[in-house]
């Protein structure tokens, strides 16, 4: 049965029928969920969030051809690894914006140029995405990031330096944090 | 409209399903093909259906009908039939050996189907019907005629 499956997902691929794609992939902070349209990833669900809720809004918000298909994602699921490993430093994905809109969009996009290693202040990205005052709007649009870690929300700070906040937990974005080199090796 | 869930779900719950029914209907060797039809079919359709209430009947319509057009295709020849082991695993019945379904087999389209939808896969009536796409009083009879006409071969 299992042999059956994977053959029909694949001609579901061969015959434009995959709108989204997805697989689970380990990760040093838990399991992930990966997303792919035809377009790009789509969303990253990380490990503290509900992974059968991800998908249901997938199917609601693109198409309810949703279907387990690794293999559409070994190219992210290797940067990944190698991201986790500290070998990489840049993700070169295709990116499907199309769950954020509007300032978010705008947010998101001014999340996905902060350089690996380099933080922003919230209010960095509210200017970035248009209107400097709507500091609180931007921390929103860190929280709603459809495509957490390849769009690095984990490098907005509050202006004093304070951490802020992450959907994956603070422990996770500290932990990230450390690792490209921004705030000192843990205690 | 009811949000419908991600067709991997669809695959998760009913794959095994519909497998039995086209091994039932078209024999073991042909049912991966109708298999793959019936699910590419299914998600060629599955973003205009209306709702999503009975997923189940409304995969093993299409899989009805693919396993008619398999028939239309190949002529009325005789049919392999499963293996009864892997007709729906502990729904089988034990008395359901080899020589039935091989008559089971060679019963006319429409009762072939009801008789492998209620002993393969524990459908009910209402169930089969909607899979046959006729009423429920009409699948009772092609599954009552099926039945009559397998005693009647073993008597």
């Amino acid at each position: 049965m299992k042999a059956s499956i994977e053959r029909l997902t694949e001609r579901a691929a061969g015959e434009g029928l995959l709108d989204v794609a997805y697989a689970t992939v380990d990760s040093p902070f838990g399991p992930l969920l990966l997303a792919t349209t035809p377009r790009g990833l789509v969303k990253l669900s990380l490990p503290n969030y509900d992974a059968g809720q991800a998908l249901e809004e997938l199917a609601a918000r693109i198409s309810p051809r949703v279907l387990e298909a690794p293999a559409q994602l070994d190219d992210a699921r290797r940067q990944l690894d190698e991201y986790f490993e500290g070998r990489l430093r840049e993700f070169d994905l295709p990116l499907d914006w199309r769950l954020s809109k509007g300032f978010r969009l705008r947010a998101a996009r001014a999340i996905h140029r902060i350089p690996y290693g380099r933080t922003r202040s919230y209010m960095d990205i509210a200017r970035s995405a248009g209107n400097e005052r709507a500091v609180r709007a931007a921390g929103t649009a860190c929280g709603a990031n459809p495509i957490p870690i390849v769009v690095p929300c984990h490098r907005v700070l509050r202006s004093g330096g304070g951490l802020g906040g992450y959907g994956g937990g603070l422990p996770m974005k500290e932990a990230l944090l450390e690792m490209e080199g921004v705030l000192p090796r843990g205690e | 409209m009811t949000a419908l869930p991600p067709f991997q779900s669809l695959l998760d719950d009913h794959a095994a399903d519909v497998m039995a029914v086209l091994r039932g209907a078209v024999g073991r060797a042909d049912a991966e093909d109708c298999f793959q039809e019936t699910f590419l079919a299914a998600l060629r359709a599955y973003p205009r259906l209306g709702d999503d209430r009975n997923l189940r009947g409304w995969l093993l319509t299409i899989a009805h009908r693919k396993a008619i057009d398999h028939h239309r295709a190949n002529g009325r020849r005789p049919l392999p039939v499963a293996e009864p082991g892997e007709l729906g695993g502990a729904s089988a019945e034990p008395e359901l050996d080899d020589g039935l379904w091989a008559l089971v087999g060679a019963l006319p389209p429409k009762q072939r189907a009801a008789v492998a939808l209620r002993y393969a896969c524990d459908l009910p009536h209402a169930e089969i019907a909607a899979a046959l796409g006729c009423s429920p009083d009409a699948a009772r009879r092609s599954l009552h005629e099926g039945i009559k006409r397998l005693r009647k071969e073993l008597a």
